[in-house]
């Protein structure tokens, strides 16, 4: 991304392309089934920031992150209708290869997982592997090394790149999962409650590397901690679940606005604690 | 609200129920031990006589007193063996198509006939053996294979039916339900939080099974192909219907075999004095074998849910 990109005004649909955004959700409903879960987003991200999702449990927000790298249609019968442009283009336009959006639009889970099979140093490389060859143990090494380091790592594990994946703590798994997703390179990287198994010092560890990190990529968080969501993010998105039992955004804004001086009274009620 | 009498009872069998089980368990470790020696005392004569040269020996020729347990050994292995060569492949292929690829009605109907084929008493597919099997496995299996590959060792001399190859694929017909159903449970009880890792990071299908799915279910796996291997080296009624009754060490598959439990259950009803005696320990070989393939499978078995619990 350039920066020129960044410096454009936001709220313009007559530009064309990408300008401004590199995530853009249009009139985007995600459905399980004949259950609508998720109704009418319109949201736009821009490159190199990070994003929270705020909002009580089950109002969609997994669902809603999950249409963007395209995992939501991994659930049987899930499916979604709208539109979801990366750089402009339209990844659910018919003959677009999932697996390959998925290379660009990297996810780390609420849970870690950690391949168990898996050394650490073969943990890191597993998803870059999968679309290049990497022959010499020299490779995985220096591959291994750059993005534990980005993920905050290295100097922890440099001793035990051959123990098991799942012999680490879990706030260190959680950091080997976001250094396996950083490997394969994307643009975007989503979280959905990445803290939310993690204690508190482990937690501020993921939020230090969020902040590094969101100088190279761009980041959407799904979060249910606010203070979280204060503290990291520079957009927040605040969604909850209407009468229908579907859930949609509510509210949009810079995170200080969001904060200070929300819009809605709805936004406000949830900020100050006084429902969710 | 439970009224108090029946607490009562309740924290009675709370009490007993432990007991009770540990009992179960106790009977169960008795008798396994019970037959071990059972089998030793009835075999001490043969043990005596022959010595180790029952071990190696090659005839088994009741007029001489001349004991060997060697082709009978080998063609238990062998057959086992083989058949596993065919079951591995294809349970395991059904299997990853039961549990990730197959629709889900299909999965239902399909497990249900698994179930059912494994249930299917093997004196009938025995049977099944003796009539369909062994005339296809004469002709064209073993007339084929002559003509074409004859050069091999595994297929020269006459084409009979009934012999090694027939024992191997009705083995393999044996167990690939066993191995198919084994396999399935362990597959599907890789969670889904790897196979969407996996997903995640922009894997195929394949990718995911292949990364994924089999690393995290390999020592499963393996002890599901080990039980499969417990129950072909122990089958008897149709092995021995179809594998000729030869007893000789021969590299053809062409040729008629035995194995301990066909040569068990051919001759236990004629033998008498020495013989029964060197049956019987025949018969504590097999039990030995089996024994220790199916703890290896259970302990690779047991292995896969620690690691398991170790990953979430
Ligand atoms: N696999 C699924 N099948 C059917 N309904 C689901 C599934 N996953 C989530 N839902 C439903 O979709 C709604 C949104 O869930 P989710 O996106 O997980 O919410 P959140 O992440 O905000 O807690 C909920 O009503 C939930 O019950
Ligand atoms: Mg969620």
């Amino acid at each position: 991304m350039d920066t020129t990109k960044q410096t454009e005004t936001t709220g313009s649909r007559s530009f064309s392309g990408n300008k401004g955004y590199i995530l853009k959700a249009e009139n985007l409903r995600a459905f399980y089934g004949a259950f609508l879960a998720v109704k009418d987003v319109n949201l736009d991200i821009k490159p190199k920031s990070i994003t929270a999702i705020i909002g009580p449990s089950g109002c969609g927000k997994s669902t809603l992150i999950r249409c963007f790298n395209r995992m939501h249609e991994v659930t049987h019968g899930a499916r979604i209708s709208g539109k979801v442009l990366l750089d402009g283009e339209d990844i659910y336009t018919p003959g677009i290869d999932p697996v390959s959006i998925r290379t660009r639009i990297g996810m780390v889970f609420q849970k870690p997982n950690p391949f168990p099979t898996m050394s650490v140093l073969e943990n890191v490389v597993a998803g870059r592997r999968l679309t290049s060859v990497l022959s010499k143990r020299t490779e995985m090494e220096e591959i291994a090394e750059k993005f534990l380091r980005q993920a905050a790592l290295w100097d922890e594990v440099k001793d035990k790149l051959k123990q098991s994946g799942a012999s680490l703590s879990g706030g260190q798994q959680q950091r080997l999962c976001i250094a396996r997703a950083l490997a394969v390179e994307p643009e975007v990287i989503l979280m959905d409650e990445p803290c939310s198994a993690l204690d508190p010092i482990a937690t501020l560890k993921i939020e230090d590397l969020m902040r590094g990190l969101a100088k190279d990529y761009t980041i959407v968080i799904v979060t249910h901690n606010m203070q979280q969501a204060g503290r990291v993010s520079d957009m927040t998105a605040f969604m909850m679940m209407g009468d229908d039992r579907a859930g949609g955004l509510i509210e949009f804004g810079r995170t200080d606005q969001i904060f200070t001086n929300p819009k809605d009274k709805r936004t406000e009620d949830y900020i100050t604690g006084r429902f969710g | 609200m439970i009224k108090s009498k029946t607490r009562v009872l309740f924290r009675l069998g709370d009490k007993i129920f432990p007991k009770f089980t540990l009992i179960c368990s106790l009977i169960v470790v008795a008798v396994l031990v019970n037959i071990l020696i059972i089998l030793f005392i009835q075999a001490w004569p043969a043990i005596k006589e022959s010595g180790f040269s029952f071990l190696v020996g090659r005839s088994w020729d009741p007029v001489k007193n001349a004991y060997g347990a060697l082709p009978a050994v080998y063609g238990t292995l062998l057959s086992s063996i083989l058949a596993l060569v065919i079951a591995i492949p294809i349970s395991m292929g059904a299997a990853i198509f039961l549990t990730e690829i197959a629709p889900s009605w299909l999965r239902s109907i399909a497990s249900f006939i698994i179930e059912i084929l494994a249930a299917i008493p093997s004196v009938i597919v025995g049977l099944w053996g003796l009539f369909v099997l062994v005339p296809v496995v004469r002709n064209p299996i073993e007339s084929w294979l002559g003509t074409h590959l004859g050069a091999l060792p595994f297929f020269q001399g006459p084409p009979f039916g009934f012999g090694f190859m027939a024992a191997a694929i009705i083995l393999a017909i044996m167990i690939i339900p066993i191995i198919t159903s084994l396999g399935r449970d362990v597959l599907k009880s890789v969670p889904g939080a790897q196979r969407e890792a996996m997903l995640a990071l922009g894997a195929t299908r394949w990718e995911m099974i292949s990364r994924a799915v089999l690393p995290y279910g390999r020592s499963g796996l393996i002890g599901a192909i080990m039980l499969g291997l417990a129950r072909a080296l122990g089958e008897t009624m149709a092995v021995t219907m179809v594998i000729g009754n030869g007893y000789r060490i021969t590299a053809s598959l062409f040729s008629p075999g035995t194995t301990v439990a066909s040569k068990l259950a051919s001759d236990f009803s004629e033998s008498s004095g020495l013989s029964l005696n060197s049956l019987i320990e025949l018969a504590l070989i097999l039990f030995i074998i089996t024994l220790s393939v199916n703890v290896i499978a259970r302990l690779l078995i047991w292995r896969l849910t620690s690691v398991k619990g170790k990953a979430d």
